[in-house]
Order: C-alpha cells, then sequence, then structure tokens
C-alpha cells in the first residue's frame, strides 16, 4: 500500500548523475573538472582555485549551485500543523515572508536532517534539505489536508554570498532589497516569472539565496553574472563554501553528524540535544515527532554527546583527529577543521561523549596526524571549547547591507 | 463539561473487565460503547422469529480464572459440562472429551496413546507458556523484577521436566502444526483437527511457520478449570455477555452503551479525554481505549499527537479476518452422519486432514475463498426451548474467507455460502431442506456489524511479529502507549483474542500501577 504511492512521486533514482540547470555556465568556467555527485548531480569541489574562492566568499561576492539540495513543496490548509508534527521548532511562529533553519527527528527523537523551512505564503511553504525525505514526510503528511510535491529538480537554486551580494543583485536591477531583513524572503519579478530571494546562506557573511524555476536558470545566471563580474563575482565549489561554514559554525549531516535512517550502526544516531541543536526544540509547542524521546532523554541527566567548538593550538586543521582527556582518556572525534583565514585561527567542530564536553571541558587535547611527504607527523595540540560561530560578522545582519 | 477518573472506550468483554477493575479499585469510571449493547459481539441474537443464537463467538474455551475474580463474573451460564470436540473425517468421526480430548473416540488404540502424548507434551508446555499471558508481556529494556518473576519459574518449571523437555519446548515453539502432527500422530482426522484449531481466525495454513502458537494460544484457555475445555454457555453468548456487564454495574461504572467515541483529545503528548459522537467533551487523566488498536491510533487520535513512526507501525499491522459467520434457522435438529446425537451438543469440525486445511487456505492468499473450506459447527440452541422452541440455530465459523475478496463480497458472498450449505449437507443430509433462514457474514460484514476492524478474530494477526512486545506493534506494547495517558485494552492488546478477558485485567492492573 505504501510503495505504490510512493514511487509515482519521486523518480531521481532512474538517471544518475544528471547536470544541474546551471551546468552549461559552471562547465564553461570550471578550471579543475572536480566533479562531484551531490544527490544525483554533478557539483564542483572546485571551480578554479579553492583559496581564491574562498576569498571571494569573504571579500567580494561569490556564487554557488546550491540546485542538487533537495526541496519540497508543501501546501494546503493542513501544512502548517503538517509541519509542526515533522519538526522541532514551532512553526507557526514562522511568519508567512520569513525562513527558519530547523531540523527533524524519527520517533525515538534521532536527528533525520537539518535543513531551511521557507514560508512564502500562510499555506506555503518550501522545505530544503541535504537528504532525501519524501516517504517519511508523505507518511507524516497522511491525514493533513496538504499536498506534498518533490520540486527538487524543478527548481534551480543559487547561493550569492559575500559583502559585495548586495550590491551585485542591485546591479544587476533587483530592486528594493535593501529592507530585506536576514530570514526574510521576496519574490521579484525576472524574465516574466519570478525569483524567490532570500536572504539566507550557510556561509556567515551578508548573503541571499536565489530560487528560479530550472528553465529561467540560465537568463538568471547570466543576468547576475553580467552586473556582478565588475564586482569581483566569482564561481565556487563546495570546498570554499565548506571553510565558510566551518567559520559561521554549522554543520553538516554526514560529517558533524550521521543521520539516524543513514546510520548503520545503531550508537551512531543523535537526539537535537547531543549535536548542539538543543535550541530548535520548542517543548512548548504542539507534540512533535520525537518529543517524547528527547523529553524523557532531559529527564534522565542531559545528552550522552556534546557537539563542540574546538580552537587547536598551531596551524594543522585538525581533520578526522581523536580527542583526549588529559592526553590519556579518549573523549571524542573532530568531524570538520580548519585553518580559518578570517580569524587567524586553528578550528573545529567536534563531537565528545559525555562526560567531555558537558562537566568535564578543560585538559583536552587532540592527536593529529598530519602526513607531510610521506611521512606521519604525530601532532598532540591543546584544544580549548570556544563558543561557536567561531566568526561573527556585523554584515550579515545588518538592514540595509553596507560597508560594514 | 463531565470528567471522571478513567474513561474506557468500548464495551466489549475487554473494555467491560477493565472498566470493572478500574471501578473496584474506586476510580470514577465512564465506559462509552458505540453500540446499542454492551459487548456487541456476544450478544444472543433473534435471526428469525423463535430463533436465536450467538451473534458472533460462539463458545467460552478461555475466559481467565483471573478475569473471573477480579470482576466477580457471575458465571451460572458456564455451569455445564464441557462441550465434546466431534472431527469428522472420510469415515467414522473422532471425539474428543474432557480438556481436548482426555478421552478419544474413534480411533485405534494405538493412535489414543500417541494422541495422549502429545496432548500431554502439548498441554505441559502450553502451561508453562500460559504463565507469561496473566501480565504485561516483558518489554526488553524495561525487564522489572515482576516481570522476572514469569521468567524464572518458566526456567524452573523446565528445570523441573529436565533438560530435555527445555530443548523440547525451544525446538517445537515456533515449527508449524502440520510438522508437529505428523511428527506425533498418524490419523488424518486429529491431524485435521489440530491444523484447524490452530489457524483458526489466523491468516496462516497448518504449514505456516510458526503455526503452532496457535494451537498452543488455544491449550492456554481453559473452562470450568479444565485446560482445553470448552463450554457452548446456556442462553447463548448473551448470557456471558449480560454478566460481563451486571459486574460493571455492580462496581459502579457509568455504563453508556449506544454511544460512540469521535476522537481522543489529547495536548502535547498526553491524552486528555474524549469527544463524543455527540460533540460532548468528557475528561479523564487516563483514557484506555478498549478498541481495536489501529482504529484507536488511524482515526481516534489526531495524527499531529502521535509519532509517523507509529502512524507507519500501524499501516503496517497485519489485521484482516479470514473466517465468516454463518447463521442458520433449521426447522429441525440436523443429523451429522456417524455422530450421536448426544454429541451434536459440541463443536463439530469439518477438517479431513491437514492437507484440507492448507489446501483451504491457499486461496486465500490471493484473494479467494476456499472452494472446500473447513469449519467448525455448533448448534448454540441445543437443549435449550427457549432459544429455539422449534427445531434449532446453528452457528458456524468457516475458512478462509479472505476480508478483501477478488472480485468483491457482494458477488461471492452467495457463492460461498452455496459452498458452505453443499458441505454441510454432505455431512448431515437433508440439512438444507430444513433451511428456515441463512445470514453469512464475511469478514467485511464482521467488521461492519461489530465495529471489528478487518473482522479479525484478535484485532491483529498473532504471528511472532505481533506477539508480546511486538503487540500490537512495539512502541505501544504493554498497554501503555506514546501517548501518555493513552492504555490499550482490546485483544490487540497482549495476550490477545477470544474471550479471555485478560488484555482487559492486565490494562487494568498496569494503570492502577502506573498511578501513586
Ligand atoms: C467470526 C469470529 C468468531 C469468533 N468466535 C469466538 C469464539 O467462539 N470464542 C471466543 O472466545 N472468541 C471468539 N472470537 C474472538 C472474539 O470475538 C474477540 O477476540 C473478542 O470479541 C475481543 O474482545 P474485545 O473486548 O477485545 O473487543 P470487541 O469485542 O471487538 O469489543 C470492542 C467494542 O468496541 C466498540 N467500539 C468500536 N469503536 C468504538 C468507538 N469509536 N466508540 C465506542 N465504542 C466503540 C465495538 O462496538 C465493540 O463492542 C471470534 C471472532 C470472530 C471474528
Amino acid at each position: 500500500m505504501i510503495a505504490p504511492r510512493r514511487h509515482p512521486a519521486q523518480d531521481h533514482f532512474r538517471q544518475p548523475l544528471t547536470e544541474t540547470p546551471f551546468h552549461p555556465r559552471l562547465a564553461a568556467l570550471c578550471e579543475t573538472e572536480s566533479w562531484y555527485n551531490w544527490a544525483g548531480q554533478k557539483a564542483l569541489h572546485s571551480v578554479y582555485d579553492e583559496e581564491l574562492e574562498y576569498f571571494a566568499i569573504r571579500s567580494t561576492a561569490a556564487v554557488f549551485d546550491i540546485s542538487p539540495m533537495i526541496k519540497y513543496r508543501i501546501r494546503g490548509p493542513g501544512a502548517e500543523a503538517m509541519l509542526n508534527r515533522l519538526t522541532l521548532r514551532d512553526v507557526r511562529k514562522l511568519a508567512p515572508g520569513r525562513v527558519q533553519y530547523t531540523a527533524w527527528c524519527d520517533d525515538a527523537g534521532e536527528v533525520l536532517d537539518d535543513g531551511t523551512l521557507f514560508r512564502p505564503g500562510p499555506q506555503e511553504f518550501r522545505l530544503c534539505s541535504q537528504g532525501r525525505h519524501l516517504p517519511w514526510i508523505l507518511d507524516t503528511a497522511e491525514g493533513f489536508d496538504c499536498t506534498v510535491e518533490d520540486e527538487s529538480t524543478a527548481i534551480a537554486g543559487l547561493a550569492l554570498q559575500g559583502p559585495a551580494s548586495f550590491a551585485v543583485l542591485q546591479a544587476a536591477g533587483f530592486s528594493g532589497l535593501e529592507t530585506l531583513k536576514t530570514f526574510n524572503i521576496r519574490d521579484l519579478p525576472h524574465e516574466g516569472g519570478q525569483v524567490t530571494i532570500s536572504r539566507t546562506g550557510f556561509t556567515g557573511d551578508l548573503g541571499y539565496e536565489l530560487f528560479c524555476p530550472a528553465e529561467a536558470a540560465l537568463s538568471l545566471w547570466d543576468r547576475l553574472w553580467s552586473a556582478g563580474a565588475p564586482l569581483g563575482l566569482k564561481p565556487i565549489g563546495y570546498n570554499a563554501l565548506d571553510r565558510a561554514r566551518i567559520e559561521a559554525g554549522f554543520i553538516v549531516p554526514g560529517t558533524d553528524f550521521i543521520a539516524t535512517d543513514l546510520a548503520l550502526r545503531a550508537d551512531r544516531a543523535r537526539l537535537p540535544d547531543e549535536i548542539g541543536l538543543d535550541w530548535l526544540v520548542d517543548p512548548a509547542k504542539t507534540q512533535f515527532n520525537g518529543r517524547r524521546a528527547i523529553m524523557a532523554a532531559r529527564a534522565k541527566g542531559g545528552p550522552r554527546h556534546v557537539l563542540v567548538g574546538l580552537e587547536v593550538e598551531d596551524n594543522t586543521p585538525a581533520v578526522g583527529a581523536i580527542l583526549y582527556h588529559h592526553k590519556k582518556r579518549e573523549a571524542g572525534v573532530v568531524s570538520s577543521a580548519i585553518w580559518s583565514p578570517m580569524l587567524k585561527r586553528n578550528i573545529a567542530i567536534a563531537s565528545l561523549d559525555a562526560p567531555y564536553g558537558s562537566r568535564i571541558t578543560e585538559d583536552l587535547w587532540v592527536e593529529i596526524y598530519a602526513l607531510r611527504e610521506l611521512r606521519y607527523h604525530k601532532l598532540m595540540k591543546r584544544a580549548r571549547i570556544v563558543p561557536r560561530p567561531f566568526l561573527k560578522l556585523r554584515r550579515r545582519t545588518v538592514t540595509p547591507p553596507g560597508l560594514v | 463539561m463531565t470528567s471522571c477518573d478513567a474513561i474506557v472506550i468500548g464495551g466489549g468483554h475487554n473494555g467491560l473487565t477493565t472498566a470493572t477493575v478500574l471501578a473496584k479499585s474506586g476510580r470514577k469510571v465512564m465506559l462509552f460503547e458505540a453500540a446499542e449493547a454492551l459487548c456487541a459481539s456476544m450478544q444472543t441474537v433473534e435471526i428469525a422469529p423463535g430463533y436465536r443464537t450467538s451473534a458472533l463467538s460462539h463458545l467460552v474455551n478461555r475466559l481467565a480464572p483471573e478475569v473471573i475474580r477480579a470482576t466477580g463474573l457471575d458465571t451460572a451460564c458456564l455451569n455445564r459440562t464441557p462441550a465434546p470436540t466431534v472431527t469428522l473425517g472420510a469415515g467414522e468421526p473422532v471425539v474428543l472429551r474432557g480438556g481436548y480430548g482426555e478421552t478419544l473416540d474413534g480411533v485405534s488404540a494405538e493412535e489414543a496413546l500417541a494422541f495422549a502424548a502429545f496432548r500431554q507434551k502439548l498441554m505441559a508446555q502450553a502451561a508453562i507458556l500460559g504463565r507469561f499471558l496473566t501480565r504485561r508481556p516483558p518489554l526488553p529494556g524495561e525487564i522489572t523484577r515482576k516481570d522476572l518473576l514469569p521468567l524464572t519459574t518458566t526456567g524452573l518449571a523446565l528445570l523441573r521436566g529436565g533438560r530435555g523437555a527445555a530443548r523440547e519446548l525451544m525446538r517445537m515453539l515456533l515449527t508449524n502444526v502440520a510438522d508437529a502432527a505428523d511428527e506425533h500422530l498418524c490419523d488424518d482426522r486429529l491431524r485435521g483437527l489440530m491444523a484447524f484449531d490452530a489457524t483458526l481466525g489466523s491468516h496462516m495454513g497448518p504449514r505456516s511457520p510458526g503455526s503452532l502458537l496457535g494451537l498452543y494460544y488455544r491449550l492456554t484457555g481453559s473452562a470450568n478449570g479444565i485446560p482445553g475445555a470448552q463450554i457452548v454457555p446456556l442462553g447463548g453468548m448473551g448470557a456471558l455477555a449480560t454478566a460481563f456487564t451486571a459486574a460493571a454495574e455492580r462496581a459502579g461504572v457509568t455504563l453508556r452503551p449506544g454511544t460512540p467515541v469521535a476522537r481522543i483529545e489529547a495536548v502535547q503528548g498526553r491524552a486528555t479525554g474524549v469527544t463524543l459522537a455527540d460533540g460532548t467533551l468528557v475528561q479523564a487523566p487516563v483514557v484506555v481505549s478498549a478498541v481495536h488498536p489501529a482504529t484507536t491510533f488511524l482515526q481516534l487520535v489526531d495524527r499531529a499527537e502521535i509519532g509517523t513512526g507509529l502512524t507507519r507501525a500501524f499501516r503496517r499491522h497485519r489485521s484482516r479476518g479470514n473466517v465468516a459467520k454463518l447463521h442458520l434457522a433449521l426447522s429441525r435438529v440436523p443429523g451429522f452422519t456417524g455422530v450421536a446425537e448426544a454429541d451434536h451438543a459440541g463443536r463439530i469440525v469439518l477438517a479431513r486432514s491437514t492437507d484440507h486445511v492448507e489446501t483451504a487456505f491457499n486461496p486465500a492468499k490471493y484473494a479467494e475463498f476456499s472452494p472446500d473450506p473447513a469449519m467448525e459447527v455448533v448448534l448454540p440452541s441445543l437443549g435449550q426451548p427457549e432459544m429455539a422452541a422449534e427445531g434449532c440455530t446453528l452457528s458456524a465459523l468457516v475458512q478462509f474467507a479472505p476480508y478483501a475478496l477478488r472480485g468483491g463480497w457482494a458477488a461471492g458472498k452467495a457463492k460461498l455460502l452455496e459452498t458452505i450449505l453443499a458441505r454441510l449437507e454432505a455431512h448431515a443430509p437433508g440439512l438444507r431442506e430444513t433451511i428456515v433462514f441463512a445470514d453469512l457474514l464475511p469478514p467485511p460484514e464482521i467488521e461492519a456489524r461489530f465495529a471489528l476492524p478487518g473482522g479479525h478474530w484478535h484485532h491483529g494477526e498473532m504471528t511472532a511479529d505481533q506477539l508480546l512486545f511486538n503487540r500490537p506493534v512495539h512502541a505501544a506494547a504493554g498497554y501503555r502507549t506514546p501517548l501518555d495517558g493513552l492504555w490499550l485494552a482490546s485483544a490487540g492488546s497482549h495476550p490477545g483474542g477470544g474471550i479471555s478477558g485478560l488484555p482487559g485485567l492486565n490494562a487494568a492492573r498496569e494503570i492502577l500501577e502506573a498511578r501513586p
């Protein structure tokens, strides 16, 4: 009964490695051929030079193709109630025209994914995430007066990020955006249709995300490109974005935590509180998936794992390093780490096993194996727990955007 | 707005048991039943002028002594000698007397010995399994001292039987009844009877894995203190329904028949009461649903109040009936060939062999009814002029008749009726011309008439994946549910269906223990 209902709704698997609507433009600009598979679509690790791409995010403007992101359109009088069942935050508090960062769990309170929930209208939503969740969302929606539609391939998406991103949009003729506040959405005309522009992003910088029908993708790119190139607009790949997101302290499913439906080992699943998403959980709202388990775990004495930001001494990124307490007891693992060019500091995101990270927060060390020309340099470096985001930029939120 | 300490939804015998036990311990209890009568499926009904019979169930073989004690049930209607089982095969019938064939008529001396040995083994094993029926199932991860009691006594009982007995139980437990019977018996009529008894009410044939569990389950039951015995109640099942109702009234339960519950109210994952079909809101900190568990979670509870995983589990919950019920009013008491007159007061089983039952099951897998069904026949009015002054009523439970028949029951019903009547006529010549009235209820009509989803005997298949800590589904096992304050108490919960009252009693005990 369940299977036939789902199959017609998603057929992405029939065609592996497709091209995104922006592919012709990206392929033309690409100097690295560093394609990888993002949710079945070709995406770039780097377009021409990872280092320069990163600095485009932080000093001018960068454009990143987010079309492979999974996008669900949820419509109807029951959409709000359904999403309140699905997700951790109170959707009633999400005003039309706004965006909410959120996450969702299974009945055991274990995180399935995080994502952004857009509310273009009172009865209209778009949920964006890394993973595919159509069967889960359809089953959640059963009995609610709403429709769920996978619009992942029908809708193209671009992230435009960096201090000059507002200027690029303005130069491209998207007017009136000076009043658009962080997490606000606006529809603007483009080629007889519309582009949805939100002041959101994954970089912690001033930035926007643009969504349009796939057919309008190339004309949107060209419009941004001709206006933006003189302002220093650069195309970027995932590696540059990844650095920026670590500075901004964002976590990535599959990297910083394992989605419960993809975890092969039962003990890898995580409650929101265990990956730093406790602030999303709204126990005061209506019932939602996982609430019972999350509250029971809280009553039992807090999370068994703690996700933290770390600052590590010296300059070798601690990617994949094991954390120790007192240089002896294993305490956790580093999931993301970079040398932050902006902060000039060695930062990392790590998961600790309680009581490390909760009761015991001092005397932490990372053991880094740095491979240098066929020889491992084994480094034991002191690590300090620091708040996330590591990098806070005023220009991310200042309205109207200016040269802050 | 009305309020009380506990609301019970569904006035089946399990709901009444829960309500009675809660009320007896001082709770103010209200019970809402959709049908005009309480114990709707246990009524004695007049099917034709002057002909009264049991509406659905027709035999009492597992009413638990614990339930009788806890509710103070008046069991006068069961004050009868246990009914024999007559199994008709090719040739002479076999008659099982006492508790599931303490003595046998109609088999060779050698076969009688083999049966006695097999029966004793099954009874001993059933007695061990029976310890798990009268309390909450052990829930993995939540094993308490109380749970350890049956586990320990089971261990001790097995030790007493020697290591061989333990090994033998483990070997047999999940096998199928066909293999077990083949191993121990030679007589097709006995093997056919066991095949029938093990599968009655389930979607499985005797060769389906785990089918022996059904026979164990039956043998955990008793009547009048005799394990494996069965009784055709005086006055029909309605007399027992009256007894359950009277016990609830005596205990002070507020009984509201003819009052369907429309919705279970909940706030932030906690049940707060119910809304009746007429819109009335009734509040209580404890809501017990003694209706089918899938109805409870897929229809009565607001989806927003429960997890997606729980909804999924209930959508997968298997609960489609396979038994059709036949009512006949007969102008004359039928005579089954080879069956002594007195034994017509027993249960007459038409199951020639294991193969017969297995072959009867096969079409059900493909949404068709059996052209040669197996069945059990009871004459509920026999010897009771107040139920039928002349002639008698006949009640038959026929399998296999799948819930979702290909082509639909509107077209299929007349054909199945004809098939059944032809079988009956073959064993009781002349029966057809005495028929005053006939009514066949395939599972969808059982569903509609008794608000019994799927028309399923047990409110959910009794296979290993839906038993014990997985009954009805894992998240709602042990009567407590993921919706705080909402409890389950119907046959869909542990230990399962049949007129036992144990789900209702166990639920009541858990509720009483949960509150300070
Ligand atoms: C064909 C057939 C023959 C059977 N024969 C026998 C037999 O001979 N012997 C035996 O021991 N067992 C027999 N059984 C099994 C037995 O009938 C069931 O296992 C038993 O009835 C379960 O009892 P219960 O109290 O849990 O549920 P039920 O008897 O199903 O009671 C549930 C009650 O809830 C009510 N209800 C439903 N929805 C609502 C609502 N929304 N609001 C209020 N009330 C509601 C229903 O009307 C019903 O009265 C038979 C079953 C079938 C299908």
